[in-house]
């Protein structure tokens, strides 16, 4: 047992109480999470800066406005609907179509009006949002995602997350909807992760329930070496949303929509460690590299660079 | 650096908290080790009655000190009442509480602390005069003085008089001076006061005792009665059943003679109960009175000056911050998940009034009925507060229902559900049925079952006794506690169950 937490330590790890202790504790002030835990700021702040996101369709913030739900998605024909504090996912509704009175839901079942109501209702008395706080109800934009994705994703919506530490990309993975993931593009629900070279932004191996994998199980197509169209602007958004939030450690979720380009979705004060996992690689030697050199990278330009040059695997899977 | 400022703090509070306990445990002398050998009880007679507005006095014998047992201490409880104390026959100690007008119902107490003597202990020369006129009249003093000179003349030394007597005495099928002298109601009070008037015949002086016999655990008693004779300067204990001198240490006398326990006037229904509990603190109480000799000051901030009720409380939350421990090392060392930080503590605080097996038993039932409610609710579509409220209800409900049935059934313990932290219980239902919708029955089930085996842990963790001891007797000790948590609150290492998650990542 103490074997494997050595080799762990020296394959640089990084442990969720290292993450809370060293990094989101020191590097993350607590004045800055609303910026990031409420998604509708984050899209605010971003939109303001000049940095793509999903379109707004529309908010609801108060009970009563549940019954004007159906007037105000009358002209979308397909849209997401998304607690503006959820965490890890939880509460995002992806509706693709529909058909009379019905929904289509992206995994094809259909849900009634009321459905929907109950949930936004359920997401506005703070369900799914971290302390259970009364939330608020985004519907947005559904990012028809970018070709390259079509034969290995399930369903849904594949994104890129990268790890911003002190304006630089540390690690990057693009997760991957499977059907077991119900669509969604989060690992702990079944999506699968697949590392992503920071030089190249080729992809790497993937893991799926903790299991390693190279192949997506249900298209059964090659998961590895796919290059991520427009890597270089998703860099870029990555560092520069250091600057747009303060906050030393985050996780930087973006999308490649197939007309709009490369959108920042959300940010993440206390991104997962999975990452390491689809990477097969320690996030915290890149971190303590970061720290060492922070005070050399100070514009966009040498950061990425400086990603670039370090955190490229050595022996490409 | 950063955690210097924290490693000092530790070590401050850790010395503090060592320092006062080393202290505490090896200058003043407080027990270490529980002491199990209690030489000390605590004593209290409580007797309810109803007034109606009329001249009242209650008169009970209380006990005195003996050579086998010495009061520390005792107090009268009562309010509005005169109180006074009377020897009224020689050697006996009688409380008298009397009030001119009282309405309603009124409870007395009398309190008292008494302290078993060393064996050892030479008794000093009682000054009663004992009694040896017999109270007997003809024909029953001859019929006495006839058995007493039989068996006289059967008999070595008194105390084989006394058996030979005893024997007699219990015969199942006694002999026509017997039954003459018992009288056709054969109890053992009778008996005695037999025994104690035929050796008075004999010019022994004899009396009958009445006393309790204290019980290994708190709890209430009856009047055990015995007799006494006078011998070498000393009243002399006979086993009323045996006849042998030297009864058990465990009796312990309260009055003489053959006087009911109480004499009240004015009262129509008087009820009383005798209790004991044995107070283990002997060897604490030794140290506190020594401490109060040393630094009174420091004896004001112990717990020791709590009531006892209160005192009985801290000993149980004392527990608390080292099931609060258990948690983080379960839940940031080895990284169990659970439903609620603090909600295994509340479980295992729940265990200790139902039994663990019960506990679990009522929990799992409470629980998996409040999931089925729970599915049931989940198709009205209500809102999240009221949905709440209304499983609240419904946890209520079952519980209640929980007890009847197992009190229909002859299950006590199924009573003790209602000792359950409902509301906590409701949120766990409410967070079990959300993680059921989103992660799945078996991420779901495995929470559920992982916060019961905390509470489990926690539980059997905050039952330590000996824990328990050290923790009420050196509090200070917390202070320890606290620093090993806050040194945990900087532990940036691995959990154990990551190891497993991230093996996939360790070199091979």
């Amino acid at each position: 047992m103490f074997a494997i937490a050595k080799k762990l330590a020296k394959a640089g790890v990084l442990s969720l109480n290292c993450r809370n202790a060293e990094y989101t504790l020191w590097h993350n002030s607590r004045h800055l999470y609303p910026l990031v835990d409420d998604k509708l700021t984050t899209k605010l702040l971003a939109e303001k800066a000049g940095m793509a996101v999903p379109p707004l369709y529309g908010v609801i913030e108060i009970e009563h406005q549940v019954r004007g739900l159906s007037a105000l998605l009358k002209p979308y024909e397909d849209f997401v609907v998304k607690p503006a504090q959820g965490s890890g996912g939880d509460g995002i509704v992806v509706i693709t179509g529909r058909r009379g009175e019905r929904y289509r839901k992206a995994n094809g079942q259909f849900i009634t009006q009321e459905d929907l109501d109950h949930h936004a209702s359920n997401a506005l008395s703070g369900l799914y949002s971290l302390g259970g706080h009364p939330d608020k109800v985004l519907i947005e934009y559904r990012v028809l995602f970018d070709p390259v994705f079509e034969a290995i994703s399930f369903q849904g919506v594949p994104d890129v997350r990268i790890i911003v530490f002190l304006g630089v990309p540390a690690m990057a993975m693009v997760r991957l909807p499977t059907r077991m993931s119900d669509g969604k593009a989060n690992l702990h629900q079944g999506a699968i992760g697949a590392g992503i070279n920071l030089r190249t932004g080729k992809t790497l191996s993937g893991v799926w329930k903790n299991e390693i994998i190279t192949e997506h199980p249900d298209t059964e197509k090659s998961i590895t070496n796919v290059q991520i169209p427009g890597w270089d602007t998703l860099l870029d958004l990555a560092a520069r949303s250091y600057e747009l939030t303060g906050l030393g450690y985050q996780g930087v979720d973006l999308v490649l929509d197939r007309d709009k380009g490369p959108l920042i979705l959300e940010l993440n004060a206390r991104p997962g460690l999975n990452i390491q996992i689809a990477n097969r690689a320690g996030l915290l030697t890149r971190l303590q590299l970061i720290e060492h050199h922070a005070s050399n990278l100070k514009s966009v330009e040498d950061r990425i660079t400086f990603a670039k040059q370090h955190f490229a695997p050595i022996g490409n899977l | 650096m950063k955690k210097r400022h924290l490693y000092i703090l530790a070590l401050s509070l850790t010395l503090l908290g060592l320092g006062l306990f080393a202290y505490k445990a090896f200058v003043l002398k407080f027990p270490l080790v529980e002491d199990t050998s209690a030489l000390i009880w605590n004593l209290e007679v409580h007797a309810t009655f109803k007034a109606k507005d009329k001249p009242i006095k209650v008169g009970i014998y209380i006990p005195r000190n003996t050579p086998e047992y010495a009061i520390l201490d005792e107090n009268f409880i009562s309010q509005g009442f005169g109180l006074a104390t009377t020897t009224p026959d020689e050697g006996n100690r009688r409380a008298i509480w009397s009030i001119r007008k009282a309405n309603g119902k009124q409870s007395l107490y009398y309190r008292a602390i008494i302290r078993r003597m060393p064996t050892d202990h030479v008794p000093g020369k009682p000054k009663n005069a004992p009694l040896t006129k017999p109270t007997l009249e003809s024909p029953l003093l001859e019929a006495a003085q006839a058995l007493a000179e039989d068996l006289l003349s059967k008999s070595a030394d008194t105390e084989t008089f006394v058996q030979a007597l005893i024997k007699r005495i219990h015969d199942p099928s006694p002999s026509e001076t017997i039954s003459v002298l018992i009288g056709n109601n054969p109890s053992l009070e009778t008996k005695l006061n037999t025994v104690v008037e035929v050796l008075k015949a004999s010019r022994l002086p004899a009396r009958v005792i009445h006393g309790i016999r204290i019980p290994t655990e708190p709890r209430s008693v009856q009047w055990e009665m015995w007799f006494q004779i006078y011998e070498n300067n000393s009243w002399r204990s006979f086993d009323p059943l045996t006849g042998t001198p030297e009864i058990s240490g465990d009796y312990v006398e309260w009055w003489h003679g053959t006087k009911p326990f109480f004499k009240v006037n004015g009262i129509k229904k008087f009820e009383y109960t005798v209790s004991v509990a044995p107070n283990q603190e002997e060897a604490i109480q030794a140290a506190l009175l020594s401490t109060k000799l040393a630094i009174p000051k420091l004896l004001d901030f112990s717990l020791f000056n709590l009531p006892l009720q209160t005192q009985a409380v801290y000993r149980i939350l004392l527990m608390v911050p080292l099931g609060a421990l258990l948690l983080l090392i379960l839940r940031n060392i080895i990284g169990i998940k659970t439903f609620g930080t603090f909600m295994p503590i509340l479980m295992a605080l729940a265990f200790r009034e139902t039994q663990l097996l019960w506990g679990i038993i009522l929990f799992s039932l409470v629980v998996s009925l409040g999931l089925g409610v729970r599915f049931y609710l989940e198709q009205l579509k209500l809102l999240l507060v009221p949905r709440l409220a209304s499983l609240l209800i419904v946890v209520v409900l079952l519980m209640a229902f929980l007890s009847i049935l197992s009190f229909q059934l002859g299950f006590e313990r199924g009573l003790s559900v209602a000792l359950f932290p409902m509301v906590i219980i409701t949120m766990t239902i409410e967070r079990m049925c959300i993680v059921w919708d989103e992660r799945g029955a078996s991420e779901s089930l495995q929470q559920g079952i992982g916060s019961l085996v905390v509470a489990v842990l926690t539980y059997l963790t905050m039952s330590i006794p000996y824990v328990e001891h050290l923790l009420f007797v050196f509090p200070e000790l917390l202070l320890v506690l606290l620093a090993g948590t806050l040194l945990m609150g900087r532990y940036s290492g691995f959990r154990l169950l990551e190891l497993r998650r991230f093996k996939a990542l360790a070199p091979s």
